[in-house]
């Protein structure tokens, strides 16, 4: 019997329930920190990831009483089960992404990474992970990286999207470099440490206008990583832009080689354009893609991303993007199905490839 | 003028260019005019702004004065300080009818001192009435307030109206808070009692990083980041339901190109399905507040990559809702002649060249 396709989900949730699921992967001294202190009964969700509006479970997917994506067999049933996916990854956003200690923010994602490898990835053989870690501290990112990349499972490194510095600045490029030379893809993902606006104008009113605002926060996010030379240092580094809308990227890219032709002295390192360093080196999830479903928008998009390479299946559970089994709108035709839901992704992760070589699912 | 190919020489007659910047050819030409109680302050402390340095911006140009190289005048003064010159280079060598200024220098609404700051913008307005209009009629002005002096807008609106010779309120798209905000309900009730839209040239100081991932490094950034900030203006005006309660405002976005609109407008209606009980205020969905009440400029032109799809966008944002401006006398000026030239019909170019200006601005373009 010929192989089947292993459909592959590049974008699911696992929510840390609270801070207090993390004291077992504390070390003591941090155990104790947090017991004394009640830092184990705060919430730290997130301003940037709000659980408390409609966006952000799906009705039929909210656990009950809970905010969904915090329990491994639900998220078998509601998505993985009816779904058909064979694989998915697990992007967790938490405290430890955004914190102020940078001792104490490491000691968060360490924690975090060991309760996704033990209460997600051990119980269910379909998982894999992101490795969190702290840009607060770029020498404690790396150590992370370190410490986790020889668990194969984790098969990328996670950071936010908005934080203290433009993602391009050199100050990151250990960690940028740490991810290159294992084959790990970073993946840039929505989400704030709001040391700044949520846009240049200001603090907006509304969580609509945080969420339609984060695809500029993926712009300006790319075009720092662009200018900077992060691509001309790493030639081998893969950028998932991960939950971002993607359709802001064609008209950026136009935008952005417009300026370069006039200024990229002022850059001289950029030497190719920087549509072509973003269909070489970027990925995009696909949920919650920003156009509108009918197949002659939907070809369009296609044409002007320049790319077939470039999209990679989510579902984003369990935020609510789509209703019904569709993850993938059926304007999208069978041959560009494939590459999203399949060769795309595993082109993306070396190390999901090695594994499905390992087990002979590649058809 | 059936061919959609027009030689350089056979531009349409009659264009309007939305977006001139005058620059005053010392500073005196905009301090006569300031009041001597802030003659005398601006002589001894100056611009004050919640910027890196005092007196510059804070990632430096490519070119001084983010000019054209041959934008100096011939007679040594600086670049859109010399009226002849700018007839010569732009208005008569494209046959341009009108010509609306932009005065970005000095920074008057940005200013901490909120009294010197709106001191500075009614003394801006006054060089434009008082000295650029006479000496050259095809111009018109833009009121220039400061949004964080809402009672001193207000007067000024009333004042400058009253007047004449301006076709718009400008406000800085940066400032405090996102446009849209509650505080600034007044400049923007006041624009539309009087009959103004509002011109949202890209510029501002609102002390937020340019980014929500902080400071860029270059200017190559600063300059792209324009765009994402034209995109939050417009989330912000829509979203808090300026054009609700105000239905008769329109706003025009100048300098940021217009082919992210599509995308923008996706995002905000699939945001609005999802969180429109947030928002109760809004009575329809994003994009048709976004499709009655915005305009936009040329400059600097949008280049995708494949020719088809400029006018593909044009006519998906709207081929009404689109302005000819060229930005001189700036480095990233667009030549009328060069501009929307490929698949694009020559009623389609005198809608964008003259005619929707003409509609936008009505009688205040006459």
């Amino acid at each position: 019997m010929a192989a089947r396709t292993a459909v592959i989900d590049c974008d699911v949730h696992a929510t840390l329930p609270n801070m207090g699921t993390l004291m077992p992967y504390l070390p003591p001294y941090w155990r104790e920190t947090f017991e004394f202190r009640g830092i184990d009964a705060l919430d730290f969700s997130l301003t940037s990831d709000p659980r408390n509006t409609p966006l952000h479970v799906r009705p039929d997917w909210k656990a009950k009483g809970g905010g969904g994506a915090s329990d491994v067999s639900a998220l078998g049933r509601d998505l993985l089960d009816p779904f058909g996916i064979d694989i998915a990854i697990l992007n967790c956003m938490h405290a430890g992404l955004v914190a102020f200690s940078e001792d104490m923010a490491a000691a968060m994602c360490t924690a975090a990474n060991e309760w996704i490898s033990q209460e997600w990835l051990d119980r269910d053989r379909r998982l894999r992970a992101s490795i969190a870690v702290p840009l607060q501290s770029p020498d404690l990112a790396v150590a992370e990286i370190e410490r986790r990349s020889g668990d194969a499972r984790f098969v990328q490194v996670l950071i936010p999207v908005s934080h203290e510095l433009p993602l391009g600045r050199r100050t990151y490029w250990p960690i940028y470099r740490a991810a290159a030379m294992r084959g790990l893809p970073v993946a840039v993902h929505a989400g704030s440490a709001m040391r700044h606006a949520p846009t240049s104008t200001g603090w907006p009113s509304y969580f609509l206008e945080d969420h339609v605002g984060e695809a500029q926060a993926f712009e300006s996010a790319l075009l720092s990583m662009v200018s900077e030379g992060v691509f001309e240092e790493f030639p081998d580094l893969i950028v998932v832009l991960a939950e971002s809308g993607c359709a802001w990227l064609p008209s950026f890219i136009w935008r952005a080689n417009k300026t370069w032709r006039g200024l990229r002295v002022e850059v001289p390192w950029a030497k190719r354009s920087p549509g072509e360093v973003i269909r070489k080196h970027i990925r995009l999830t696909t949920q919650p893609l920003d156009v509108p479903m009918d197949l002659a928008c939907v070809e369009k998009f296609i044409a002007q991303l320049g790319s077939e390479d470039m999209l990679l299946l989510s579902t984003d559970y369990p935020h609510w993007n789509f209703d019904g089994q569709a993850a993938l709108a059926p304007a999208f035709g069978s041959k560009l199905r494939r590459r999203i839901m399949h060769d795309n992704p595993l082109s993306t992760y070396p190390r999901l490839r090695e594994q499905l070589q390992i087990l002979g699912d590649v058809a | 003028m059936n061919s959609p190919f027009l030689a350089a020489s056979d531009l349409l007659s009659g264009l309007v260019d939305c977006d001139i910047h005058p620059l005053p050819a010392t500073p005196d030409d905009i301090t006569q005019f300031l009041p001597r109680r802030w003659q005398e302050h601006a002589r001894e402390y100056g611009s004050h702004l919640r910027s890196v340095y005092s007196n510059t911006i804070t990632h430096p140009r490519m070119t001084p004065y983010t000019a054209r190289l041959d934008a100096w005048s011939p007679r040594g003064g600086l670049p859109g300080s010399d009226l002849d010159f700018m007839r010569e280079q732009l208005l008569d060598r494209f046959h341009f009818a009108r010509g609306i200024l932009q005065p970005l220098r000095p920074a008057a609404s940005a200013q901490r001192n909120l009294d010197f700051g709106s001191a500075l913008c009614g003394a801006i307005n006054e060089w434009q009435t008082e000295v650029l209009i006479p000496q050259e009629p095809r111009l018109r002005g833009s009121i220039v307030v400061h949004p964080e002096d809402p009672e001193a807008a207000v007067a000024e609106i009333a004042r400058c109206a009253a007047k004449g010779g301006f076709v718009q309120v400008s406000l800085p798209p940066r400032g405090l808070e996102p446009l849209g905000r509650k505080r600034y309900w007044p400049v923007l009730e006041a624009a539309a009692a009087h009959g103004l839209p509002i011109g949202l040239h890209v510029s501002g100081i609102g002390g937020h990083a340019a980014t929500a991932g902080g400071w860029p490094s270059y200017y190559i950034e600063e300059h792209h980041s324009l765009v994402q900030m034209m995109q939050a203006v417009c989330t912000s005006l829509i979203v808090e339901g300026v054009f609700e309660r105000l239905p008769s405002l329109k706003v025009v976005l100048i300098e940021s190109g217009f082919a992210w609109v599509p995308a923008l407008r996706s995002r905000l209606d699939r945001a609005y399905l999802r969180l429109h009980s947030e928002v109760p205020h809004l009575k329809r969905l994003p994009s048709e507040y976004l499709r009655d009440h915005l305009w936009f400029t040329t400059q600097p032109i949008d280049e995708p990559e494949h020719d088809d799809d400029l006018p593909d966008l044009c006519a998906d944002v709207g081929w009404d809702r689109i302005m000819l401006s060229t930005d001189y006398p700036h480095w990233d000026f667009d030549d009328p002649s060069h501009l929307l030239r490929r698949g694009v019909t020559a009623e389609q170019r005198a809608l964008v060249f003259r005619d929707n200006a003409h509609a936008f601005y009505g009688d205040l373009l006459a």
